[in-house]
């Protein structure tokens, strides 16, 4: 077993194994579609085959007669219901009901006793449209009479954000170089094997729903609101989950609203589940943006000054965008010391599918910008990569233009890790190997754990004493496969000093579990760990008082270690922890035992219009290397190394750290040379695996993960974001590593073999 | 459409059913016969979360059809154990981290228990080769490839 020391623990900084692992490796996990109810009935969507209508007239009829057919609703029964992210840009109805803003958009809805039924009566539907001009490129759809696509927004700027801090202009004017330039970021998907599915039934003037969700809550209260129930009429179960990397299992999709909605009408139990087609057509998306850069750099590599204006495809309703712009800003002023910062980012709506939040939210493209002008920039002025790195890094403690409050940053000693590897120093030997080009390239970024949003942050921990002293832990946090399960149930197990196969963690029951936002921004092990701590220590004072009470000690010298409940410095003086559960249950007639937190971060105030203060509690960095070989006369990438040195404050599971970066980096590879969706006026034209191209286990390089350990007072145990510092680091570390190959910069994600051969080309007729 | 009926053993045990010709093969294992660690992903073929063996070889099962197995033998990821003792490959993916959401993990164990039956010590590249139809979007690939490689070891390759 993997370890690191991170302190004098018993359980925390070793790689135990994932206490979910058994149950996945013998296929008795349940997700959502495993689930079946007696009497249940399928839900089919129907689909818009146009980006852009008016919806004239539906005609159910025929399909209302085909046997087997339960119930058919379409937009009108939601009455108008909206929902989105924020109040005020709240514009999303469940199915369309007076227009359809993008190809695939749900108008309607069949609940029939089995699938093959659902499809055919799908068929019968009839819906008149009324064709509307539609636009698809975000700066087209910001020109003056390009089609509006939202009343409420009639220049199509579906939200906006601005960011101003220093002095630009005196910070380009005292630099010796300046640049400006484009970039591009792709549409991509987080690409989940999961297909998006739910289970919803009816009864008692409620309703349960079992849903493939990494945010339960945030359907509970969608539900609710769209429903008009109160929330202990919403009772949301979470199964184990396939994947999610933010964006769409954060919401709710079409399906959520009409399953719960047929099962209302039918009074029998009725589930979804999206084909792959449908998700990679209708689900949310990360943006798509253009970026353009402009820095001002010192002889010396110091940058002087930055601004960037975003413009983000945000597709057809705003859903979380506004945090998606707040995220492009707020964090640009990391990991790179910078004195004056201008942004300005706009998420345009066109008829494109809906643009959301995925791993590395907003941060992923002007990081990518930003690190490739910086490397240009010291390209021109003839600095090393990793040197103008290390000149510009912020060193902890610090403090940003913006007011983000850095405590700890392993930024410097990883990325002279980096420079001491016999990758980077090898990197000059061979560059050529007949026709394939060889490069290393590196980046160094920043992202956020323990995310802050506006709105509600809950996390909290209830723990239940059973009296044979096995513990039952309640929580509103959710593993969709990061191993958030296992690492908190290794801090109670180190805060009890039990085993933690000792202790049952619940997946979320809205009706027990207390509520909690879900996994985004990194922030579970950071606030649901604090709260699950918090609970442990209460469990412990209360557990204390009464052992301090039978040896007539006082209840801070009262030791949990090793199974055991003791006296300080008399280990002879002690009981097992389930005898001393069994006493304390039975110290009252039916005492309950119970321990309760809450995680208290968060809480601080933070200007969302402005860009004024902290996203997270706390901030990772992670410096990367990329060693491609490139294919000189295909463009064809092989990328064959990685090497990762991420600063998490402290692993609390080495292992499980490990994987997460090592996933993170592989899918900002596929952002970084393979995968984009092709685009026909609105229209996905590769929405399966086979045309959208995820890396496979024959496209994947080595990686090797180097822990950089720091001290970070602001997360329990020292543990920061360990889930996306390296989706954010491994793109443009990948670009730069074709650079280094290619002697070309590429400044549009992803980077095809098509570009690179063309480029190739280009540059060979001008030599 | 009219049912056929067929006969065929699935970990182990005989079972006779009836299917439509158009059954897939995943529709029965998951729907007909309740086997659910079977999963479906893409059900076109292109991500391999509902790879089984059929008399030993690995496929998707969502692009064979159900009749197809008559008289055959299918192995789904709740054969693999026994006598509760889990197969090496699964231990292997449980010691080394080899799993994340956990979907892909069926079919994944599927084809690397199948790569392990016909070379008991591959190299790296035959694993990749492997469990290149399989796609994993969470762990990146590494400690599963690292995880068939230590499963090959305990089993008594190399």
């Amino acid at each position: 077993m993997e370890e690191i020391f991170i302190g004098d623990f018993e359980f925390l900084g070793k790689g135990i194994p994932r206490v979910d692992a058994k149950d996945k490796v013998t296929g008795q996990a349940k997700y959502a579609a495993d689930i079946e109810i007696p009497g249940m009935l399928w839900c089919k969507i129907l689909r818009s085959p146009l980006p852009h209508a008016k919806i004239l007239n539906i005609d159910i009829t025929r399909a209302k007669r085909v046997i087997g057919v339960k119930a058919i609703i379409t937009g009108k029964d939601f009455q108008g219901f909206r929902w989105g992210w924020m109040p005020a840009t709240r514009d999303e109805p469940p199915l369309a009901d007076d227009k359809v803003r993008y190809y695939g958009e749900g108008v309607a809805a069949v609940a029939a006793v089995d699938e093959d039924t659902a499809e055919e009566a799908l068929e019968l539907i009839k819906v008149d449209y009324e064709e509307l001009p539609g636009v698809f490129d975000p700066e087209e759809a910001l020109k003056e009479g390009a089609p509006v696509i939202h009343e409420y927004r009639p220049n199509n700027i579906s939200w906006e954000f601005h960011m101003d801090f220093g002095d630009v202009e005196k910070g380009f004017s005292e630099a010796d170089l300046v640049r400006e330039d484009r970039f591009a970021t792709g549409r991509v998907i987080q690409g989940f094997l999961e297909p998006c599915s739910a289970i919803a039934y009816w009864e008692g003037g409620g309703v349960t729903i079992w849903a493939a969700k990494q945010s339960p809550y945030f359907l509970y209260r969608h539900i609710a609101q769209c429903f008009k129930l109160p929330l202990n009429k919403v009772r949301v179960i979470q199964p184990f989950v396939g994947g999610g990397f933010g964006g769409t299992k954060n919401d709710s999709v079409a399906g959520d609203f009409c399953v719960v909605m047929l099962s209302k009408i039918t009074g029998r139990p009725v589930k979804f589940i999206y084909t792959m087609e449908e998700v990679m057509i209708s689900a949310r998306r990360r943006h798509n943006a253009i970026i353009y850069n402009k820095m001002g750099m010192k002889k010396d590599g110091t940058i002087t000054a930055m601004q960037s204006k975003l413009i983000a495809d945000g597709g057809a309703y705003t859903a979380i965008g506004p945090l998606t712009m707040y995220l492009t800003g707020c964090i640009s002023t990391l990991p790179y010391k910078l004195p004056n910062f201008k942004h300005d980012a706009y998420r345009v709506f066109t008829n494109n599918p809906v643009s959301a939040a995925m791993r590395g939210h907003g941060v992923t493209h002007t990081r990518f910008a930003a690190e490739i002008q910086m490397e240009m920039m010291a390209e021109e002025l003839g600095l090393d990569p990793i040197e103008v790195r290390l000149k510009n890094a912020i060193e902890a403690p610090h403090e940003t233009v913006n007011k983000v409050t850095v405590l700890s940053c392993g930024l410097k000693e990883g990325l002279l890790k980096l420079k001491e590897s016999n990758l980077w120093k090898e990197r000059e030997k061979e560059k050529r190997k007949n026709h394939i080009l060889i490069g290393v390239g590196v980046s160094g970024t920043a992202y956020l754990g323990g995310a802050r949003q506006r709105g509600h942050q809950a996390a909290a921990a209830v723990l239940r004493l059973c009296e044979d002293g096995s513990i039952e832990y309640l929580t509103g946090a959710t593993d969709a496969g990061q191993g958030s399960d296992t690492v908190l149930l290794q801090i109670i197990a180190e805060e009890l000093g039990v085993p933690p196969e000792q202790i049952d963690i619940q997946r979320v029951d809205s009706a027990y579990t207390p509520v909690d936002p879900g996994t985004y921004g990194s922030r579970v092990t950071a606030l649901a760990g604090e709260a699950a701590m918090k609970a442990a220590r209460d469990l412990k004072r209360q557990l204390a008082e009464i052992a301090a009470k039978e040896w007539n000690v006082k209840p801070e010298d009262i030791v949990f270690k090793n199974g055991k409940v003791f006296v300080k410095d008399n280990e002879e003086k002690g009981l097992p922890f389930r005898k001393m559960a069994q006493i304390a249950c039975y110290s009252g007639s039916g005492r309950v035992l119970v321990g309760r937190g809450h995680s208290e971060y968060g809480i601080e105030p933070l200007d969302f219009e402005k860009g004024i203060g902290n996203a997270g509690t706390s901030y990772s960095f992670t410096s990367q290397l990329t060693r491609v070989e490139v294919d000189a006369e295909t463009g064809f990438v092989k990328c064959t190394d990685m090497m990762i040195a991420h600063d998490c404050g402290k692993p609390l599971n080495p292992a499980i750290v490990e994987s997460q970066n090592q996933g993170a980096a592989v899918q900002g590879l596929g952002q970084a040379i393979y995968e984009e969706f092709k685009m026909d006026k609105g229209k996905t034209l590769n929405p399966n695996f086979a045309d959208y191209k995820i890396p496979t286990a024959l496209d994947v390089p080595n990686i090797e993960v180097i822990h950089i350990l720091t001290e970070d007072p602001n997360v329990p145990y020292g543990a920061k974001e360990a889930s996306e510092g390296a989706i954010v680091s491994s793109p443009p570390s990948v670009v730069s590593a074709i650079h280094d190959a290619t002697g070309i910069w590429f400044k549009e994600l992803p980077v095809t073999p098509e570009k690179i051969a063309l480029a190739l080309r280009e540059k060979g007729r001008g030599s | 459409m009219e049912k056929k009926e067929i006969s065929f053993r699935i970990n182990g045990e005989e079972v006779v059913l009836h299917v439509s010709p158009n059954r897939t093969l995943l529709e029965m294992i998951r729907e007909d016969l309740k086997l659910t660690g079977t999963k479906e992903g893409c059900g076109i073929g292109d991500c391999g979360a509902c790879t089984v063996l059929l008399d030993g070889v690995p496929v998707n099962s969502c692009l064979v059809l159900a009749v197809e197995a008559d008289k055959k033998e299918i192995l789904t990821i709740e054969g693999l154990k026994e006598n509760d003792k889990l197969h090496p490959v699964q231990e292997s993916f449980i010691e080394n981290t080899a799993l994340q959401c956990g979907f892909c993990t069926p079919g994944m164990i599927m084809s690397s228990y199948a790569l392990l039956k016909r070379n008991k010590a591959p190299n790296e590249e035959e694993i990749r080769e492997a469990i290149a139809g399989n796609l994993c979007r969470c762990t990146g690939y590494v400690k599963i490839i690292e995880a068939v490689k230590k499963a090959s070891s305990s089993i008594g390759g190399k």
